[in-house]
């Protein structure tokens, strides 16, 4: 029983040396939950304000913010698990002394996720119109293609960003590839009105191009309108993330090449 | 036939803890093996990083093809190509599929025909439509340097190439580079722990240890700086002794 008990402790053992080494890891256990909570409390409390004449709208805003939260998330996903699939085969040395040029890297990863997020929307369309007589065109019109563009930009800033993590920290940063995105999620009000956060959130959510894509997608199912000023605001703000995030992956890949981890990557 | 391929000097990485390299210096000329040696931690896959533009030297000149790999990595990385028994090519891919991305990654006209032909050489050609995560060591050895001949470079970086290789095929590795060596003209910068395969391969010698260079010439040459009998005993005396040399 003893040597039991020395065996199990020495795998317990193996594990918290991990988190040790990661502070990702260690964060990861608490960010999930936490993360859950605040979207399912945050629609909560939105379904308990709405009028009884409203709650069917509710069906409507809540299978449209989910079609294009796939959006979001499949394009930052997209380009960082296309580096760390890389990283994980121990292929990026090889790719990092072609002349393959980072940007070019980039764009391919952007052709490919979103030639994938195409595929993935089609088919929740086909299966919410077959299912709940939900029509995502004819739901969204004209404005379907800037709003869909628009989480399509903000992806990719969060990819890039993501895989400059990636460049630097290798192994001990993957589980952010999962965890960036839900970070966003609860601050961009996507399943509930920017009016249900608190103020104080509300200052970061309206930092985010997200929150104005799904501000006007509820506008428009709402009033069959949305302002051209969301649109807009979402545009510019995801031309500044982009470039942060470019400037970003820059000083992380020097700082790579710097320290040594870049000609390391995927072996550590 | 004298064009420098490569030119070091004055190298030094220093890390918050170690110094990696330390004054280094050293060039290759077109058409020259050199066969940088020294013992695990000696420095010498540092100094193949900084070549390929993979590390940032701390002071020190280095130049590749007269460019410098930190600014010209592009222009550099089209003429030369690299293979380390460290680096995997995509476990997921087929064999072919593995060298069709690389060859277009690399421009290589008549891709289908090169491929062939090197797939033919290695003696893999049987494995072409297998998943590269399937193959044995030797075999995804092999597919390296596959990859590493598509772009004909004019300077190949192999990081222990022939680590996982049976004797016969390490042989044959040994007759392709030197084949290459005289029809193209090409510089290889060689690494390895088999002293037998650099006194076989290498036209000159480069040891290292903790960084420093130790010794540079012809094998025979290093062996009588050493008053050694072979390779191996100078390699066991600097690594043993390291500190007196240095």
């Amino acid at each position: 029983m003893n040597e039991s008990v020395s065996r199990i402790n020495a795998m317990i053992l193996r594990y918290l040396y991990l988190h040790k080494r990661s502070v990702s890891r260690t964060l990861e256990v608490i960010f999930w939950p936490v993360m859950e909570l605040l979207v399912w409390g945050f629609l909560t409390l939105y379904i308990q304000s709405l009028a009884q004449t409203e709650v069917s709208k509710i069906i409507i805003f809540l299978i449209n913010a989910m079609i294009f939260w796939d959006v979001l998330y499949r394009s930052q996903q997209g380009v960082s698990i296309s580096i760390v699939e890389d990283i994980w085969t121990q292929n990026i040395v090889n790719l990092l002394v072609s002349p393959l040029k980072i940007w070019e890297w980039l764009t391919a990863t952007f052709i490919y996720g979103t030639a994938k997020i195409l595929l993935i929307v089609a088919i929740l369309a086909v299966i919410a119109f077959g299912l709940y007589h939900f029509n995502l065109i004819g739901m969204n019109g004209f404005y379907l293609i800037p709003l869909m563009a628009n989480l399509l930009f903000f992806g990719w800033a969060m990819g890039v960003f993501t895989s400059g993590l990636l460049i630097r920290w290798g192994h001990a940063v993957e589980a952010l590839i999962w965890g960036i995105p839900f970070l966003v999620q609860p601050l961009s009000a996507i399943f509930y009105p920017l009016s249900i956060l608190p103020p104080s959130v509300q200052v970061i959510s309206k930092l985010l191009p997200s929150t104005y894509v799904f501000e006007g997608m509820r506008a428009m199912i709402r009033d069959g309108v949305m302002p051209s000023s969301y649109m807009l605001t979402a545009f510019l703000l995801n031309i500044v993330y982009f470039f942060i995030a470019g400037f970003f992956f820059k000083w992380m890949y020097a700082k790579s090449r710097a320290s040594g981890r870049l000609g390391r990557l995927g072996m550590d | 036939m004298d064009q420098v391929l490569v030119a070091v000097e004055g190298l030094c990485k220093r890390y918050p803890d170690t110094l990696a390299l330390d004054n280094l210096s050293f060039h290759l000329k077109r058409g020259e093996i050199l066969g940088l040696l020294g013992p695990n931690g000696a420095g010498k896959t540092t100094a193949i990083h900084i070549l390929l533009g993979l590390l940032t030297p701390s002071t020190g000149e280095v130049s590749v093809f007269g460019l410098s790999p930190l600014k010209d990595r592009h222009r550099i990385a089209k003429r030369l190509n690299f293979s380390s028994a460290y680096v995997n090519l995509p476990t997921n891919l087929k064999v072919y599929e593995v060298l069709n991305v690389f060859s277009r990654l690399y421009l290589v006209k008549n891709a289908a025909k090169k491929i062939k032909s090197l797939l033919d050489l290695f003696e893999i050609s049987h494995l072409k439509n297998r998943v590269t995560g399937a193959l044995s060591a030797g075999e995804k050895t092999r597919l390296n340097l596959c990859k590493c001949l598509l772009n004909d470079p004019e300077l190949l970086l192999l990081d222990e190439p022939s680590a996982s290789l049976d004797p016969e095929m390490a042989d044959t590795m040994r007759g392709v580079l030197k084949k290459i060596q005289k029809e193209q003209g090409i510089g290889i910068v060689y690494t390895s722990h088999n002293m037998m395969e650099v006194e076989e391969l290498c036209d000159r010698i480069l040891f290292i240890h903790q960084g420093k260079k130790i010794a540079e010439g012809s094998a025979e040459e290093v062996k009588r700086t050493f008053k050694s009998g072979s390779l191996q005993e100078v390699f066991i005396k600097i690594v043993r002794n390291g500190d007196l040399i240095l």
